[in-house]
């Protein structure tokens, strides 16, 4: 008989401490040892890592409020921007903001030594913050300026809501040009002196649920060393696009928005970077299990580098002028072995996603669930999958005439 | 020629114009890598010296004459495996192999003996967890 396991009878298990969990690495060598059925009548649920850069991350805080009250206009914590257009108190720090005093690319390239993601790491280690803001004031919020030093315990709520994380699969990125190029993949080095990757393969979240079977709006998760929430899908999801038989996207597809409290994660799986001539991010640890519903859903847990591909693309004039060309794909087994060729030519590789790390994200997930700590969900909805129709859109140009500020005259 | 030297200075020396002079008499070109010398106290220079074989030599002999020690500079890198996150990107661009990945775990690690103190980790490391350690004496 087909195996068919329901959410609720796998949770069960993990409640009597009778589930079995396996890491997407792990599972490889059991599929291998006794086939796929075996293997997903015994396995329960397998649990997937990664830890790498993720732009499009920040966090909402609330400060409270300062005596008198303040309706904070512009807000600074530690020199970095955040964004207080939301109401009073309310701000969210980006990521990738950099700071307001940093010489940025004047002297090429920056170095971006502190940014937002650096911001989010220091809050959750625990530093003192310091909490700058001004404001117009109001009959009801007199204060025009805050000046202190806080704490994560100090502020009443804060937490994680990155719009775009866990992409699904990425660029490899070459330098086609003659000079060194300082991007968000690294350093590229002139006439494809290396190729920068960016993904944690076979145990990457979205690529052992290709088709976002059981990951959906909903689903609890590992998120930066606490406990998160898919919120919805991410921005730029982008699920109908060229797939290999197994189902894994061999360009960039899905991506996740992801949400949870900042107070109970750990600065270790939120660090900041500073990527030179490029500007500050945040590597954000992220962990999902993935039930093992049926069959169907261990063939897909069960990818192996070897299976994975992704695109081999210029970052010279390829992608920043989105001029298409055709430079194949580079194999994910073969990236992390240390040298891609490409035309012929040997190429060193240079990984920009912690895969050490992403197999522990992996292997804590796995000890939460046997532990009891951590149940599997049910998505409330799906998030859009390869047979949605959406169409991936840049910003039309058009002549503002007749529009003042965007407004109709 | 070009070195990089460390000058070691006392409290008289500091009150000179001594980089004005490597420059106006003896045409060198000269970098600060790093300093710390304050008024009536001693300190030191961590400098690039850069010209011909024969202004090099006599620059660095006014330098000896007017008391200040020269010391080839001593650097080293320094690799935290605190903030080290195992990304690998530093080991791809080590030409040594002193920044190393296990292919098998993937993890990074550091072998001192094999550094030539390059630089190009210091660069591409996105968490700052490689620094060049300059080897400064408690000034004399």
């Amino acid at each position: 008989m087909a195996v068919q396991k329901s959410y609720e009878e796998i949770n069960e298990k993990i409640k009597k401490g009778e589930a079995v969990v396996v890491t997407a690495e792990e599972v490889i060598g059991i599929v291998e040892e006794k086939g796929y059925e075996q293997a997903a009548r015994e396995i329960d649920v397998v649990t997937t890592g990664t830890f790498g850069p993720m732009c499009s991350s920040g966090a909402f805080i609330n400060f409270g409020h300062s005596n008198p009250r303040i309706k904070m206009k512009k807000v600074w914590l530690n020199g970095v921007e955040a964004y207080s257009g939301i109401a009073a108190v309310d701000a969210y720090i980006g990521a990738a903001q950099v700071a307001e005093n940093d010489p940025e690319n004047k002297v090429f390239p920056g170095r971006f030594v502190y940014g937002g993601g650096h911001v989010i790491h220091d809050l959750v280690a625990g530093k003192e913050i310091r909490l700058e803001a001004t404001a117009y004031g109001t009959d009801c919020y007199p204060n025009r300026k805050v000046d202190t030093v806080i704490t994560l315990d100090d502020v009443n709520d804060a937490f994680l809501f990155n719009p775009r994380n866990a992409y699904q699969n990425y660029n490899c990125a070459v330098n086609l040009g003659d000079r060194t190029l300082y991007t968000y993949m690294g350093i590229l080095k002139p006439r494809v002196g290396n190729a920068s990757y960016s993904t944690a393969g076979q145990l990457s979240p979205l690529l052992n649920d290709p088709h976002y079977r059981t990951i959906g709006i909903g689903t609890r998760i590992f998120l930066g060393g606490g406990v998160g929430y898919v919120a919805w899908n991410g921005t730029q999801h982008h699920p109908n696009v060229l797939r290999g038989d197994n189902g894994v996207p061999k360009v960039t597809a899905g991506t996740l928005s992801v949400i949870g409290d900042l107070k109970g994660m750990d600065p270790d799986w939120l660090v900041g970077l500073s990527y030179i001539g490029y500007g500050a991010t945040m590597a954000v640890g992220i962990g999902i299990p993935i039930p093992i519903l049926d069959e169907e859903m261990l063939h897909y847990t069960a990818v192996k580098d070897e299976d994975i591909y992704c695109p081999i693309v210029d970052y010279n004039e390829g992608y920043p002028y989105s001029k298409p060309m055709d430079l194949g794909f580079a194999n994910f087994k073969e990236l992390k072995s240390g040298r891609i060729t490409i035309n012929g030519k040997s190429v060193v590789t240079t990984p920009q996603s912690s895969y050490p790390r992403a197999r522990k994200i992996a292997e804590i997930l796995k000890q939460w669930i046997l532990q009891g700590k951590f149940e599997i969900t049910r998505p409330v909805a799906p998030i859009p999958s390869a047979e949605a129709d959406i169409v991936f859109k840049s910003i039309p140009e058009r002549t503002p005439n007749g529009l003042a500020n965007g407004r109709n005259k | 020629m070009k070195n990089k030297l460390v000058c070691y200075f006392s409290t008289a020396q500091t009150e000179q114009p001594i980089i004005y002079r490597l420059v106006k008499n003896y045409d060198l070109i000269i970098n600060i890598l790093k300093a710390d010398i304050n008024p009536q106290k001693e300190g030191y220079l961590v400098v690039e010296l850069e010209g011909s074989k024969e202004n090099y030599e006599a620059g660095t002999r006014f330098l000896e004459s007017l008391g200040v020690v020269l010391e080839p500079l001593s650097e080293s890198i320094i690799w935290n495996e605190q903030i080290c996150i195992q990304c690998g990107a530093c080991a791809s661009f080590c030409p040594t192999e002193a920044l190393a990945i296990d292919r098998d775990t993937m993890e990074v690690s550091f072998h001192n003996e094999r550094c030539v103190v390059c630089g190009m980790c210091l660069e591409c490391c996105p968490t700052r967890a490689i620094i060049l350690h300059f080897e400064i004496k408690e000034a004399v």
